[in-house]
């Protein structure tokens, strides 16, 4: 039996692969062929869907929009999550299991709940269709995720580093970036993984706040299929080039996966 | 670990608890303004007090999608952990291949949801996808546009596609926490492959795994793109699971009342089950 173990993961890889390999295949393909029948491969191979995405700046502004929105959430998430973890993890201060349950409830707030409630939140401050208003309201489920998973990486750094450093006559903020923040580097790294992630894949609230300016590849992708009909190539061509990000992104934390996904918690 | 008395420590929280505060409570506080309200237009409102909350629960439609959100939550945490566990297990324990599962594993999370349903629809097509295409050719009558039944079970699938590396990841770092002592110890005392699962890993993946159902329940339960990308929640109501009717009702009838109270009890169902969240998982770490 645990000579056929390893075709328990090759079938699953391979269930996984076959729709991004449908995907793929239909980007290659004219939208006549596509619409023409059923095939494996392409049989006029062409890549006049992705010179078009690269041409034309209503489609690639929806690439452009998409990673600043999702950067500038990561910066925010990540920054203004670190002092509160490090607090959560290391003092006891009035209300803070209440306020720590509190954050964690935001995180498994329904995004279909907010969307009407954000627009006109962000209307009235006058960030409706801005990049910021975007990366604000991804920190409703990033901010709380992040302090979640640095507070358990923090946790595992013991306290006698800190006070080594005080008696060593470290400033808080000193001790903070020049000794503490190198030794969670890993922490903050998995951290900024999760909170690309989960902003990268966020369309509904990315959707509704944006209208020209800011707006993103989902926006972009729905419009197109709905105005210049259905087209398919097109379509996949900008589904493949979503993925590649996120793959991209995978490979530079491919190390820290197994133990980041378990969020310091194992 | 043994923390210290300092108030002081709010500041530190503050910043957070502002950002935080204006996305959720400002939001959270229109819903519930709504929920009690009626209008007529012109920016005049009435209040209703609890009409719109009766409503919803005795209405035949929200039970409906509540059931069908029930349906689909358990059908997929039924598939999803089992199956994300036995992956786990067979999978190299370290060096090359390992990492190229990881990273494989890993991509289907990263795919922006309406891609992932913009994808399964093409994958899904009876005659030009190859998951749909495949069916017939075996002879299965599958269409996800127009039979029920489809719809489901692409709905479904597509959720397993999506999210089953998540449980296998978590049970992975799960798996890779036990000292190798233990199965040294096991082969000594002659331990049976089951009675290793059963009195060694399971035991030390229990943590991960309860983040590992409670995550899946949570997002599962706030499905939204995926399934409206796919199906639209169609054929008929087949696949309309709460959000999916939430936004029905609020951006597609503009019935906001009905919309808000729904919220809210939504809302309420996600409070109840991350309060369990929290109380086991916290549990977990004091151990």
């Amino acid at each position: 039996m645990t000579r056929f173990r390893w075709l328990v993961p090759t079938l699953y890889i391979l269930f996984l692969m076959l729709p991004i390999y449908w995907l793929l295949n239909m980007s290659f393909k004219t939208t006549n062929e596509i619409l023409g029948g059923f095939s494996w491969f392409p049989a006029d191979f062409t890549v006049a869907s992705y010179v078009k995405i690269f041409t034309d700046p209503t489609w690639y502004s929806g690439y452009i929009n998409s990673i600043i929105y999702v950067g500038l959430n990561t910066v925010i998430s990540v920054s203004f999550a670190l002092p509160a973890a490090y607090a959560f993890s290391r003092y006891r201060f009035l209300g803070d299991k209440h306020l720590f349950f509190w954050l964690l409830t935001n995180r498994m707030a329904p995004p279909a709940v907010f969307a009407l409630p954000f627009l006109q939140l962000y209307s009235s401050v006058g960030l409706f269709d801005t990049h910021l208003a975007v990366a604000l309201a991804h920190c409703l489920f990033n901010i709380p995720l992040a302090v979640w998973i640095l507070e358990g990486f923090i946790s595992g750094v013991p306290k006698e580093i800190d006070e080594t450093a005080y008696l060593d006559g470290y400033s808080f903020p000193r001790f903070f970036t020049k000794i503490f923040m190198p030794l969670i580097g890993s922490g903050i790294g998995v951290t900024a993984f999760f909170c690309f992630m989960f902003s990268w894949v966020e369309m509904l609230l990315a959707k509704s706040l944006t209208a020209v300016e800011a707006k993103p590849i989902a926006a972009v992708m729905t419009r197109t299929a709905s105005t210049s009909g259905y087209e398919l190539g097109l379509l996949a061509a900008a589904g493949v080039l979503t993925i590649i990000p996120g793959a991209i992104v995978i490979y530079f934390v491919r190390n820290y996966i197994a133990k980041g996904f378990a969020m310091g918690r194992v | 670990m043994e923390k210290t008395l300092n108030n002081k420590a709010w500041f530190m929280v503050l910043p957070v608890l502002l950002i935080v505060a204006l996305n959720a409570v400002v939001p959270l506080m229109t819903v519930v303004n709504y929920s009690v309200q009626d209008t007529f237009g012109d920016n005049v409102f009435f209040f209703e007090g609890t009409r719109w909350f009766s409503e919803v629960l005795a209405s035949e439609r929200f039970h409906g999608a509540l059931m069908r959100q029930f349906a689909f939550t358990g059908t997929i945490l039924v598939i999803e952990i089992p199956l994300g566990v036995a992956i786990a297990l067979a999978m190299p324990r370290s060096g090359f291949w390992a990492s190229v599962c990881l990273v494989f594993m890993a991509l289907p999370l990263l795919i922006p949801w309406n891609v992932v349903g913009a994808m399964w629809n093409i994958y899904a097509l009876p005659d030009i996808g190859l998951l749909g295409y495949g069916l017939n050719w075996l002879g299965i009558p599958y269409d996800y546009t127009q039979q029920p039944l489809s719809a489901w079970f692409t709905v479904i699938l597509m959720d397993v596609w999506h999210w089953t590396s998540l449980v296998v990841l978590l049970a992975y770092a799960g798996l890779q926490s036990i000292d190798d002592n233990y199965y040294r110890a096991a082969q000594i005392d002659g331990a049976s492959r089951w009675a290793v699962f059963r009195y060694i890993q399971l035991p030390k993946m229990k943590h991960v795994l309860t983040i590992a159902v409670l995550l899946r329940f949570m997002d599962s339960f706030m499905i939204y793109t995926e399934p409206f990308v796919l199906t639209g929640g169609g054929p008929g109501n087949s696949t309309t699971v709460l959000s999916i009717d939430l936004v029905k009702a609020a951006l597609g009838e503009f019935n906001l009342g009905i919309a808000s109270a729904m919220s809210i009890i939504y809302f309420l169902m996600t409070l109840l089950v991350c309060w369990l969240f929290y109380s086991i998982t916290m549990q977990g770490d004091q151990k």
